[in-house]
């Protein structure tokens, strides 16, 4: 009964375990049709927007985050548990069966998948110790004698086969668990610097920072290193504007007290500190202006500004030049920015390649109040719901345009700004051990032939008026997995127990069901 | 980074037609081996020998075919039969077409300076040529599976005359993502495990057609025939699941190693981008098919089922995902 209630319970949780598989591939599918947020915030909010309240709902049930709603979460979990009450039993088994010799052989050899037998002149217990040496050290092989006289051989081999499948799930749960630690103690933070210019690893240093659970609480402490300066950045491309290698050239400071060092990141080559990664993921322009201010003043300014077609870098930014307090005469810039310039017609730029070449700055100009006093805003943004248009113009570098109030502005040129990504995963090495561990644990799951093979020995008496005795040899064997082909396995092995051990043999019958 | 050898591009192209070309003559030799030869297995099916021991029919085309499993009408034993050449010159048209196939990815490579599989026209045709391969290799040891060729260049055409029209992409240099030996390891594991996950959904469709005739015997004569020829519905299952066996572990290996090179490209080993998140539907598709054989009540045909979903997922990946959904793998080359 207790067998019964042991299959029962594992057949059960096999099932579930499948279901459990069946419904993690199919939750993971709308995280890849429709946007989600954290890849995309933008698609999110702007799908949302368009679907009314059907992206309303699928808001609700957590279809823009899939990867963090409940509900996967909840099959995860399930089938986390469900790994662990069916991995316990099945190590304790594996671990008993190691130890334990291999079964008696059963009572009829003959009724096995692969079975035959033979007659040597050999006596019984000669032959089962050649037999053994003919079955060589792969296999394990259990001598017992039975009641009637006769010497069985039970032989098994495969024993890895079952320690490879529960190898690859121990190092299945580790994974996810790693990947649970790394996650809780990560951090990422990414930031805009021009050529030039340096940061440091500081959370409000960065323009975006995502830290894991454990890092927002202040129980993670960034290394305090710094990129003390982007000497260069760098970007080749073919003739034709395809990109060809983007590197930038940097100073760092491994720790506040370390020397400053020299190291070039490339895509592809992050720099990798202790504990930290940093990744050149993104580069722009960043015009230089001189303006002149409504009081007489003038400023020099420098904008990051975003590209807003990836092919061909035509970016977009603004600039902000506050006026004397209160006077209501600051001046707002919007500003395009055309790498390789391509006349539209009607004062139009666009860009045709993202390389630079004779590029042009169109600027929007705007006069008043740039209400920074307000709501925190954008330093990509230009709210102009108090100001004036005093004017456009076209900039190539060099030239000035002057515009009403005695405002000026000059393209003076531009740098390149770089944006950089640290990121934190302390728990990313031993995720690939784990990961290594499951490969191996996976190649002997689904590579080693688990076998067993019986022989029964027993003297048969004298036949017919010669007085010399013989001995039968029985066989018998099973596949207990699918991998190979065992009925060629078995003829060759039954080969070599047959000739390999005895002076002479004769094959009776060999039968198979 | 060099720039594009333009005429050694130009040079592939043409072996890349040439190839195409040649691989569609030999469909039509095996196409008429098969139907020329129809009568000869219908009548011979029992003898069950490779196609080279097969008896022929002098005439074939005027003779009524008799129907599936009757006893031969009056057929000689001619071993060199029309049939029988046909379909040795459309393998060596077949090898023909291999090499010149190879010739073409390989001039794409020294135009490009590059592993040539970095956008979809590329890996279809790579992918074509571990086809055809494969078909190679275990028609050296099966000779009997020769009369498949047709079945197996089909598909291989379908995909070279998309790749070469609607995904062609001319040949250009790598994007600084794309410049990693990671390219070379991840991509050529995906591309292999890939075929022989393709491979593996063949010889499970022939298992459920071959179980499905067991059960009800088909009503078309042509199927019927067909399945006469393949081997029993259990080998063709058992040879289903080792192919997965092998590719599964090689499959996860291509994974394990994008997440490596994703590490280092991206800043992260894995952001449900969503070829990522095919990639692991497909593998837990394929775990649930593993798991599924282990199962009682999901073996045979259930399990069957699963392979070949596995395989849909595959398919999805690879054109649904790199056409229409837009993510950080996209190097379709299509625009």
């Amino acid at each position: 009964m207790s067998w019964l209630r042991l299959g029962w319970r594992k057949l059960t949780s096999m099932r579930t375990a499948l279901v459990l598989l069946f419904l993690l591939a199919l939750a993971a599918v709308p995280g890849s049709l429709l946007p989600q947020t954290p890849l995309n915030p933008e698609k999110v909010k702007s799908y949302i927007s368009d679907h009314g309240a059907w992206g309303r709902f699928l808001d609700k049930i957590g279809m823009f985050d899939v990867f963090a709603s409940a509900w996967f979460t909840a099959i995860y979990l399930l089938l986390f548990v469900s790994l662990v009450g069916c991995l316990i039993p099945r190590i304790r088994l594996h671990t008993k069966a190691l130890r334990r010799a291999p079964l008696a052989a059963p009572r009829n050899l003959s009724r096995l998948p692969e079975s035959s037998s033979f007659t040597t002149t050999a006596a019984p217990g000669e032959y089962a110790a050649a037999a053994r040496t003919t079955l060589g050290r792969r296999w394990r092989v259990e001598r017992r004698e039975e009641p009637s006289g006769a010497i069985t051989l039970s032989a098994e081999k495969g024993y890895s086969r079952e320690t490879g499948n529960l190898l690859f799930h121990v190092a299945l749960l580790s994974a996810l668990v790693l990947i649970a630690i790394g996650k809780l103690y990560s951090y990422q933070g990414s930031v805009i610097i021009q050529q030039g210019q340096g940061f440091c690893n500081t959370p409000v240093l960065y323009d975006s920072w995502k830290p894991g659970r454990f890092a927002a609480e202040g129980k993670v402490h960034p290394a305090p290193f710094c990129i003390t300066d982007l000497s260069k950045f760098t970007a080749t491309y073919s003739s034709s504007g395809e990109p060809l290698q983007f590197s930038a050239k940097v100073q760092y400071k491994p720790s506040l007290t370390s020397s400053t060092r020299t190291t070039t990141i490339s895509v592809n080559h992050p720099l990798r500190l202790e504990g930290d990664r940093v990744y050149l993921i993104g580069h722009g322009f960043a015009p230089q202006v001189t303006i002149r201010m409504p009081d007489g003043s003038v400023r020099h300014d420098v904008s990051s500004f975003i590209p807003q077609d990836p092919s061909t870098l035509y970016s977009e930014g603004v600039f902000k030049e506050q006026g004397v307090d209160g006077a209501k005469q600051d001046i707002g810039i919007q500003g395009f920015f055309a790498p390789t310039p391509h006349d539209n017609g009607g004062g139009v730029f666009t860009s045709s390649s993202p390389k630079v070449d004779n590029p042009v700055l169109g600027i929007f100009v705007w006069f008043g109040d740039l209400n920074l006093n307000g709501l925190p805003q954008s330093v990509y943004d230009l709210d102009t719901s108090k100001m004036t248009k005093i004017g456009t113009a076209n900039l190539k570098i060099g030239e000035t345009r002057t515009f009403s109030n005695g405002v000026s502005v000059t393209f003076d040129g531009w740098v390149p700004w770089v944006s950089m990504q640290v990121s934190h995963d302390p728990a990313q090495g031993y995720l690939l051990f784990a990961a290594i561990a499951m490969v191996l644990g996976l190649m002997g799951s689904l590579g080693v032939r688990r076998r067993r093979v019986w022989l029964r020995i027993s003297s048969a008496p004298a036949r017919g008026g010669s007085d010399s005795s013989h001995t039968v040899v029985q066989i018998g064997g099973l596949a207990r997995s699918d991998s190979g082909n065992f009925s060629a396995e078995f003829s060759a092995l039954l080969e070599r127990l047959r000739s390999g051990s005895a002076p002479t043999s004769e094959l009776v019958g060999a039968g198979k069901e | 980074m060099a720039g594009i050898n333009g005429s050694m591009a130009h040079l592939s192209d043409t072996l890349f037609t040439t190839a195409i070309a040649t691989y569609a003559l030999a469909m039509v030799g095996y196409t008429a081996e098969y139907s020329f030869g129809k009568k000869e297995l219908r009548s011979g099916a029992k003898v069950a020998t490779p196609a080279r021991e097969l008896v022929g029919a002098g005439a074939p085309v005027l003779e009524k075919s008799p129907g599936f499993g009757e006893p031969p009408a009056s057929a000689p034993a001619v071993r060199g039969s029309f049939a029988e050449k046909i379909g040795r010159w459309s393998v060596v048209l077949m090898v023909f077409g291999v090499l010149v196939h190879a010739g073409s990815i390989a001039v794409r490579g020294f135009a490009v300076d590059a592993v040539p599989w970095s956008n979809m026209y590329e890996f279809a045709s790579v992918a074509g040529l571990v086809g055809v391969l494969a078909f190679l290799i275990v028609l050296w040891k099966a000779p009997s599976i020769r009369r498949l060729g047709g079945f197996i260049l089909l598909p291989v055409i379908v995909l070279m005359f998309l790749a070469g029209t609607v995904w062609y992409s001319r040949a250009q240099p790598l994007v600084p993502a794309l410049q990693s030996y990671w390219l070379a390891i991840h991509v050529t594991l995906a591309a292999v495990s890939e075929g022989a996950f393709m491979t593996s959904a063949v010889l499970t469709f022939l298992y459920l057609l071959s179980a499905r005739h067991a059960r009800r015997p088909l009503k078309s004569t042509r199927l019927a025939t067909l399945v006469s020829r393949l081997p029993s519905a259990e080998t063709l299952d058992k040879a289903a699941y080792r192919v997965v066996a092998f590719s599964f572990p090689l499959y996860t290996v291509a994974v394990i190693c994008g997440a490596i090179w994703a590490e280092a490209a991206w800043g992260r080993y894995w952001g449900w981008d969503p070829k990522e998140t095919w990639a692991f539907i497909v593998w837990v598709i394929y775990a649930c098919y593993l798991h599924a054989r282990a199962t009682a009540g999901w073996k045979g045909r259930a399990a069957a089922w699963i392979n070949l979903t596995g395989f849909g997922a595959i398919t999805f990946n690879f054109l649904v995902v790199n056409i229409v959904v837009s993510g950080l793998h996209s190097y379709a080359g299509l625009s």
